[in-house]
């Protein structure tokens, strides 16, 4: 066990890193600092947490009960269409409020100082077909640590669709607009596969054996979950067991639809920004915050909006502060907004029907091979490579021109691949 | 905590109710319909003394109640925060309430919550009961009780225990209490040694010399005032660890078999070392290693525990562990806490001074 485990031992002596092609890139002074506002509001936020908080979650999880036990009432009567229609978007919400608001939060840790062991981020399991545990892997460690990491973070297209400009292309993608349809409308076996890594096995850089524990987890699971919503609550209206079949199937669908479009909002609209493995080595505490920062984007919006997108419409405050409580993102958004203007780094917020316009466009564009595109993107790449250039001279304190050259041209190689 | 076997019909309705369980709906509705869990409700609320206040408890269903002597933990949410607190219920055995009694410690967070806001209705999270501090069976010839502060609540569910059985054989208390004021139950003790004459009562008021039957902290000069030679008592103590310290010298010698000991240590006064102190034990691998300073983390996996993990910077929370007791300090906020059953996440939590966890 303890052969494989990384070490223990003193961080790795500082690598003198290639140049950022990071128009944003900071001093490494900035660095620092921006490192240590983020510590204190997050510090801030840790030390008042309380009933305000306790009292939140509590209502939020009343709510779902409530929906849940209604919308099944409802379907149990749904012959008579507008108890179908009541019932069926009682229980979408519900599914939608138990997945976002409550699980995805309450499994990053956001309520554990409250030690009540319902609130336990390891205990909670939740109303989807991806066991809790492989969730916990693949979204609080693998997501958050490696955000945006190409070849790390793996919510970077699900192994399934081209969702950057450094994935390779290849002829599969040519169907990239239908594979994220698919992914949309099966989502939740989509996030239940996850951490199958089932690219990784097609590559054979590991095998079905080896994944054999987390296959009998899933299955287990999914087998629980349908036997619930597509056998037992059905059958418990005898004959009439389709109007409940098609309720569920339906809230099912709403839920996976809804949580794909939020989930995508929040690291692919236009502006987000990607990394290299290289480039995140010895990462320093405000470089991951920074990286953190660039790799997100939010979505603007009422208070309902933020419950029902489980509070992912503050998407670059839960990047930087994934295990504070989810309802503390709306009133730290201000001071985030205010630390991204004083250090000059964008904040990507937008109302979702441009946020996810611009998502979709992105995944129709990566399905074409770069090639192709060069020829159309030519014209455009001139003005590209302007506005990107006087930012990062605008941002950072390079010495000398050269330099300076040198660095926009790389970003020029960056944006001529796309 | 042992789930309360479910009927067939409870099951089914659990498998409907995945993946919350059918008590994530029940407690919606009642927190104490849970099946699953233990809980109680405070049905009465008596201040007997300055310092402490009396609870009356209703269990739920699933309590199975509990021998005299035991203890339960009992849990209470302040703030948002579930705080957990071991005490001893002080009534009789059988029945359906239970009574506990808190004494308040200056910087205690739970006993001064209970004490100023415990009020009828409030639901309180509760243990099955635990503890080997037990009564024989059959009932022993003689006993000899030695309590001190709040000592005195399991030495009362033993003495109401035994007066409900109708015990008529030799029993003996030696009470210690600052004054006659802060003497808890005091009154009822009265009551009973003067309704039992086979019931000898003797006190103690460290503060208030000439006020009891002896005088000053526990000395084996005190027992020859109780009728039973001590040595051949069955005895049961309970109280400060110095009152404890001198109990076990004098039970030495070939009379340890005799001598049953329960020691109460408010979590407050947990002691807080230094970053390379103490040792660090991992409970659930039985592995104890010198505390090196470094994060709880590194420490298991040097002493070869095996430890999940993800990120190491204090974000994902897969290492989170419960810390079953000692002094921790977060290595990015600087914050140290030293309440007892609490998550931590091992990555960047440093052990000060002994500690231990559940891995």
């Amino acid at each position: 066990m303890t052969t494989a485990l990384p070490t223990a031992s003193p961080p790795a002596p500082e690598v003198a890193k290639r140049p950022s092609t990071n128009p944003y890139s900071l001093t490494p002074e900035q660095f620092t600092s921006l490192g240590e506002e983020l510590d204190a509001i997050r510090q801030r936020v840790l030390a008042d947490r309380g009933e305000r908080d306790a009292d939140y979650i509590r209502g939020v999880i009343r709510a779902q009960r409530g929906l849940e036990v209604a919308g099944r009432g409802l379907l149990w009567a749904g012959v008579f269409p507008p108890a179908w229609l009541a019932g069926t978007a009682a229980l979408s919400v519900s599914k939608i409020l138990d997945n976002m608001e409550i699980g995805h939060n309450v499994m990053h840790g956001q309520y554990e100082w409250m030690n009540d062991p319902k609130l336990s981020g390891k205990q909670f399991e939740w109303d989807t077909a991806c066991p809790a545990d492989q969730w916990r892997h693949s979204h609080n460690y693998m997501h958050h640590t490696h955000t945006n990491v190409v070849g790390k973070d793996r919510d970077i297209g699900y192994g399934i669709l081209r969702m950057s400009e450094e994935q390779e292309w290849n002829p599969y993608y040519l169907a990239n607009p239908l594979w994220a349809a698919l992914l949309a409308s099966f989502f939740q076996y989509g996030v239940a596969l996850h951490d199958l890594e089932v690219e990784r096995i097609a590559s054979g850089e590991t095998s079905l054996a080896e994944k054999r524990e987390l296959l009998r987890a899933i299955w287990e699971k999914v087998r629980r979950q349908t036997l619930k919503d597509y056998v037992v609550f059905p059958a418990l209206s005898g004959p009439l067991f389709v109007f409940p079949l098609a309720g569920n199937v339906t809230a099912n669908l709403v839920r996976n639809l809804w949580s794909f479009t939020i989930i995508f909002c929040g690291h692919f609209p236009e502006g987000t920004h990607e990394f290299s493995e290289e480039e995140t080595e010895n990462e320093s505490r405000g470089e991951w915050y920074h990286r953190q920062l660039l790799g997100s984007a939010n979505l603007s919006g009422g208070p309902l909006f933020h419950i029902m997108s489980g509070n992912l419409s503050f998407q670059i405050e839960h990047h930087l502060f994934p295990d504070l409580p989810a309802n503390r993102y709306a009133e730290i958004s201000v001071e985030v907004q205010e630390v991204c203007e004083r250090y000059g780094l964008p904040y990507n917020v937008g109302p979702l029907g441009k946020q996810f316009g611009s998502v979709v466009r992105k995944i129709c564009r990566l399905a074409l091979p770069e090639t192709e595109q060069r020829s159309r993107l030519g014209r455009s790449t001139g003005v590209l490579l302007d506005g990107l250039g006087g930012l990062g001279g605008a941002t950072r304190k390079l010495g000398g021109l050269v330099k300076k050259v040198g660095a926009v041209k790389k970003v020029g190689r960056l944006a001529l691949r796309s | 905590m042992p789930k309360l076997a479910l009927r067939p019909s409870l099951r089914f309705l659990d498998t409907l109710a995945g993946p919350h369980g059918i008590d994530g709906y029940l407690e919606e509705i009642d927190p104490l319909l849970v099946t699953g869990e233990c809980r109680a409700e405070v049905v009465a609320v008596e201040r007997g003394t300055e310092e402490s206040v009396t609870l009356s408890l209703r269990p739920n269903r699933v309590w199975q109640g509990f021998r005299a002597g035991q203890f339960v933990n009992v849990a209470v949410e302040i703030d948002g925060v579930r705080h957990q607190r071991c005490y001893s219920p002080a009534c009789g055995e059988g029945g359906s309430e239970m009574e506990i009694t808190v004494k308040r410690h200056p910087e205690g967070l739970v006993s001064n919550f209970l004490a100023e806001r415990a009020a009828p209705g409030m639901v309180l999270g509760l243990s099955q009961a635990e503890g080997d501090f037990l009564l024989p069976q059959p009932r022993p010839e003689s006993v000899l009780l030695i309590g001190g502060g709040s000592g005195i609540t399991p030495l009362m569910a033993i003495l109401r225990t035994l007066f409900a059985e109708g015990y008529e054989r030799p029993l003996a208390l030696l009470h210690y209490a600052p004054d006659p004021a802060r003497a808890i139950y005091r009154e009822e003790l009265e009551r009973l040694a003067a309704e039992h004459p086979n019931f000898k009562l003797i006190r103690s008021y460290t503060r208030a010399p000439g006020e009891g039957e002896v005088d000053g902290h526990f000395s084996p000069l005190h027992l020859p005032q109780s009728d039973p030679s001590f040595a051949a008592a069955e005895t049961f103590a309970c109280g400060p660890p110095a009152l404890l310290d001198t109990v076990r010298g004098t039970w030495s010698n070939g009379l340890e078999h005799r001598l049953h000991v329960e020691s109460f240590v408010p979590p407050s006064f947990v002691p807080v070392g230094n970053p390379g102190e103490g040792a660090v034990r991992f409970a659930g691998s039985g592995v104890e290693v010198p505390n090196s300073g470094a994060s709880l983390l590194e420490q298991a996996e040097e002493a070869g525990v095996p430890a999940e993990y993800g990120c190491r910077m204090g974000i994902c929370h897969t290492c989170t562990c419960r810390k079953v007791a000692g002094t921790h300090k977060n290595l990015i906020t600087g914050e140290v806490s030293s309440a007892p059953d609490e998550e931590i996440q091992l990555c960047v939590s440093a052990a000060l001074g002994d500690l231990t966890v559940e891995l």
